[in-house]
């Protein structure tokens, strides 16, 4: 789903926080994105490259790391691994689970020059 | 392009007796200035292993060595920002920097102000989703003609293209802006702020704001409403819920439209609205038929009874 706006809105965090240290470019930038995000990374990827083109951030490496998803079964009174956004506990196969992992979508960390 | 907020694609036609004026695209960012300040720690802390300078896990080699070619050649190359505060052989001046911002912050910032802005004016706000063709604008017109007389309301259109739905809306009374999202699959909070400040819509109105026809990527974007209504029609399938989940999920009020239709068809709503609150369980359903009106002044009280409770909230802090 709209990877596009959001890839914006990373680039454009990105050179906020380039310009506010001083740097020249920004050579990696890293994301966590949840597993149950509903965002795809590679088009993460593919809409990067072309927002970056022309900015300070042309050619930066997209780093993104997958975090599983994972919920708070409230009948098992454990946490236990989510396949799917709203989906049933693997165990017990009720839907009392409450998401605790697997929708992040953040900007981690970036290297710049 | 606005050369300030770097907005491009979305264009705002004005309402009032047509005056489309060109799509004119007002960018005074007057109460829709905001700050921008970022809390967050700004560690500076990298992974490299100093007991193993040569050891670098990421590809900067060339940087590196252009930076110490540099060093050598024109004397000024500036070190005092690197990583370690001066040079050191085989250290690379390049910078990691935590930002730990979640990457729909810049939208949320936006939708703070105009959520701040609505409570300011006392304006209740209701963000509208579906799919394309759940009978959202029409089910709209009915909810203004039924609460004008009560309370004044104001539209926020959004469409890919054309100001349709906008002039339906003009036929009630009610002041409607356009926004064409171009080739945008959703609203999001920097276009609804511009187009609040062409609305300014008056104290004590309800403003709706009819997002693009999309069961996937309004559901991310806040935009400042109190609430997001979600729009389903029983001709789209009972497993809507499960197939498009987040947008359940984020709504606070489900209207099953199209209601009607239900003789001719064998949509269950019972499995829908169960569906629909595995869910989200705290979702609340109406049945309603923007054709024949049924549920349309269950809905509308529904809108005034939120508002009420809103602005005692809102009079609370």
């Amino acid at each position: 789903m709209h990877e596009m706006a959001l890839t914006e809105s990373i680039v454009e965090i990105a050179l906020e926080e380039a310009r506010k240290q001083g740097a020249r470019k920004v050579t990696r930038v890293s994301l966590d994105i949840g597993a149950l995000s509903s965002v795809e990374p590679e088009a993460l990827e593919f809409c990067f490259s072309a927002v970056a083109s022309g900015t300070a951030a042309e050619g930066a490496k997209l780093e993104i790391e997958r975090v599983a998803g994972a919920g708070w079964c409230l009948d098992c009174e454990q946490s236990v691994p989510l396949a799917e956004r709203f989906g049933a506990c693997p165990r017990c196969g009720g839907y009392r689970v409450r998401m605790t992992a697997g929708d992040e979508l953040k900007i981690r960390e970036m290297e710049i020059d | 392009m606005c050369s300030v907020c770097g907005c491009g694609e979305a264009t705002i036609a004005l309402d009032k007796d047509g005056d489309k004026a060109g799509a004119a695209h007002t960018h005074a960012h007057g109460p829709h200035d905001h700050p921008h300040d970022h809390d967050h720690p700004h560690d500076h802390d990298h992974p490299h292993d100093h007991d193993h300078p040569h050891d670098h896990d990421h590809e900067h080699g060339h940087d590196h060595d252009y930076d110490h070619h540099r060093h050598h050649e024109d004397g000024v190359a500036d070190y005092g920002k690197g990583l370690a505060g001066s040079h050191v052989p085989g250290l690379s001046q390049e910078r990691i920097v935590r930002i730990e911002r979640d990457i729909l912050s810049k939208n949320d910032a936006y939708a703070s102000d105009n959520r701040r802005f609505l409570a300011e004016r006392g304006v209740f706000a209701l963000n509208f989703v579906s799919s394309p063709g759940s009978g959202k604008t029409c089910l709209l017109v009915k909810a203004i003609n039924a609460l004008k007389e009560r309370m004044p309301v104001t539209v926020i259109e959004g469409d890919q293209q054309t100001s349709n739905d906008a002039e339906r809306i003009r036929a009630t009374g009610a002041s409607a802006v356009q926004i064409n999202t171009g080739k945008g699959c959703h609203l999001d909070a920097h276009m609804v702020g511009h187009a609040l400040e062409t609305l300014s819509p008056p104290p004590g109105s309800a403003l709706f704001i009819e997002n693009v026809g999309n069961l996937v990527c309004p559901a991310a974007f806040d935009l400042g409403e109190a609430h997001k209504v979600v729009v389903l029609s029983v001709t789209e399938g009972e497993d809507k819920p499960l197939k498009y989940p987040d947008m359940f999920a984020a709504a606070d009020l489900l209207l099953l439209n199209k209601s009607d239709l239900l003789p001719h068809l064998d949509f269950d709503v019972d499995a829908c609205l169960a569906n629909a609150l595995r869910v989200n369980p705290r979702l609340q359903t109406l049945i309603v038929s923007a054709k024949t009106g049924e549920g349309v002044a269950a809905f509308v009280a529904w809108i005034e009874a939120s508002a009420a409770r809103r602005a005692v909230d809102m009079a609370k802090g």
